[in-house]
């Protein structure tokens, strides 16, 4: 594979870091190389439940991986709107993990703090993490109040009807139930923290750049 | 080898028929379903997509109390089987991920070696108890009622541990050989939308109306579903999207284990039907028999 710097365009040092933390990321996937094969065939495309509401379709993701527009792909809509059904990933006739993907663009995206404005799917992330960081486990109902409190607080008196008719239905629990040893789990979660930095090997050259 | 049981977090509070109904159907066939101590969240799909070492110790840590306890996990979420199996993917095939989230495990006191297999309890009853078992076991027939079988994306896919991807047939095999008539639906893999529900509902309405609607067509008295975020998409919002599409949907979604339940010979108060939103109608509480 060619050098970094060969690219189609010169790339800035930025776009150059973004390339070589997604191949890595994408490394880490078990069969995740499976990407260099991608035919353009759009059968993940076709596939995708939601692929009309995206702004980039899945094929295109990979074609922009290809021509190192990794700044497009990150802000684009189509990340955050997929929600990991796997069709892609079953269909795709040389095996590319599609979905697996565009998790590891997901997470470009947080890192770097490049997603569209405005958009609600980050901030449901960072608070679900929050809460299970704390508590060990999910609590549904402080999930959607956290997450309407970072994105629009007015609608929460517009779920009241809804959480009306789950109460009523016995499908609201008053408390978060938390786990019991969550000293250990804050020690290993301190502990991953560091290992997420540790590359322990040099990667090899992003393909094509 | 014994059965762990990882209820996941919806199944403790939004999803509380679906915990009781598969301990009630389990201890049915005496099966002992003895859950895993100390469990914590999976991670879902929401932590995958913030950090990757992080996600994955989080959820390995299930994995190795499994494995400390010597048993099968068993996993009645969609998401928890999925993200649960894909751990445990990633840190059987990648050597450096497995050291470095072992790194983070043994700070818990904790380590994983990777021989934990995780189960639904789809798999598990049919292919561990067996459609025989099951059918000498039930005494109420399903006889007359026309079932649509979904199961959603996450039970297959990706890996497809013990059904076919594209065409699953658990479920309908299940459900034909007490009695009902499964109807031809092929959007039973069919995404929800799942959190679109939250983040981008006009989706997500979409998505659903779909699945409801393929049910109507075959004159589908109930949905059986295996996924607690499908039946709350399905069943709490049903009326939402009858509003935004001027439908009238009526159809009861169930957990398989429910109905299950139901042809064992279950109270109707001991599997909380009082949880499903659309009313589960007298001919499929009463049996048709």
């Amino acid at each position: 594979m060619a050098d970094i710097m060969a690219g189609p365009q010169a790339k800035d040092r930025k776009t150059k870091e973004l390339l070589r933390t997604f191949w890595l990321q994408v490394s880490n996937i078990p069969g995740g190389q499976k990407i260099k094969r991608c035919l353009q065939c759009g059968t993940c495309t076709g596939s995708c439940p939601v692929s009309p509401t995206m702004d980039i379709m899945p094929r295109e993701v990979i074609a922009l991986f290809r021509a190192g527009d990794m700044e497009s792909l990150l802000k684009s809509r189509t990340i955050w709107i997929c929600a990991s059904c796997y069709a892609c990933t079953v269909r795709c006739p040389v095996g590319i993990k599609v979905t697996d993907i565009l998790y590891a663009l997901k997470r470009l995206a947080m890192e770097n703090n490049l997603f569209p404005a405005r958009f609600p799917v980050h901030a449901l992330s960072r608070s679900f993490v929050s809460l299970v960081n704390f508590f060990g486990r999910s609590y549904e109902p402080g999930l959607l109040i956290l997450f309407y409190l970072r994105t629009k607080p007015a609608r929460l008196l517009g779920l009241l009807p809804l959480a009306w008719k789950l109460w009523r239905h016995g499908r609201i629990s008053f408390l978060p139930r938390g786990i019991k040893r969550k000293k250990d789990l804050q020690a290993l979660l301190k502990e991953a923290e560091i290992m997420e930095m540790i590359i322990p090997w040099e990667p090899e050259p992003v393909p094509g750049h | 080898m014994s059965y762990l049981y990882y209820p996941g977090c919806s199944l403790e509070s939004s999803a509380r028929s679906y915990d009781v109904s598969t301990r009630w159907v389990f201890q049915r066939f005496n099966l002992e379903l003895k859950e895993l101590e100390d469990w914590n969240c999976c991670g879902a799909t929401m932590y995958m997509s913030i950090k990757e070492t992080i996600s994955l110790s989080f959820s390995a840590r299930n994995l190795a109390l499994a494995e400390r306890n010597n048993g099968q996990i068993v996993a009645p979420c969609s998401s928890c089987y999925t993200i649960l199996n894909k751990t445990n993917h990633i840190l059987q095939e990648n050597f450096i991920m497995r050291a470095k989230v072992n790194q983070s495990l043994k700070r818990a006191g904790l380590e994983y070696k990777g021989t934990v297999k995780v189960r639904h309890p789809l798999d598990v009853l049919v292919n561990d108890v067996g459609l025989e078992r099951i059918k000498e076991k039930a005494v109420r027939s399903l006889k007359g009622i026309r079932i649509a079988p979904y199961y959603g994306c996450q039970i297959v896919r990706p890996e497809g541990f013990f059904d076919d991807r594209e065409n699953p047939i658990t479920m309908d095999e299940l459900f034909s050989s007490l009695g009902a008539t499964i109807i031809p639906y092929p959007v039973k893999l069919r995404c929800c939308g799942g959190m679109l529900m939250t983040t981008f509902p006009r989706v997500a309405f979409e998505l659903n109306r779909e699945i409801l609607e393929a049910a109507e067509v075959e004159k589908a008295e109930v949905i059986v579903t295996t996924c607690p975020l499908c039946q709350i998409n399905l069943d709490a919002y049903q009326d939402k999207i009858n509003k935004r599409f001027g439908t009238k949907f009526q159809i009861p979604i169930m957990f398989f284990t429910q109905l299950l339940a139901l042809a064992l010979g279950a109270d109707r108060y001991e599997i909380r039907f009082k949880e499903n939103i659309v009313p589960i109608p007298e001919k499929i509480l009463g049996g048709a028999s």
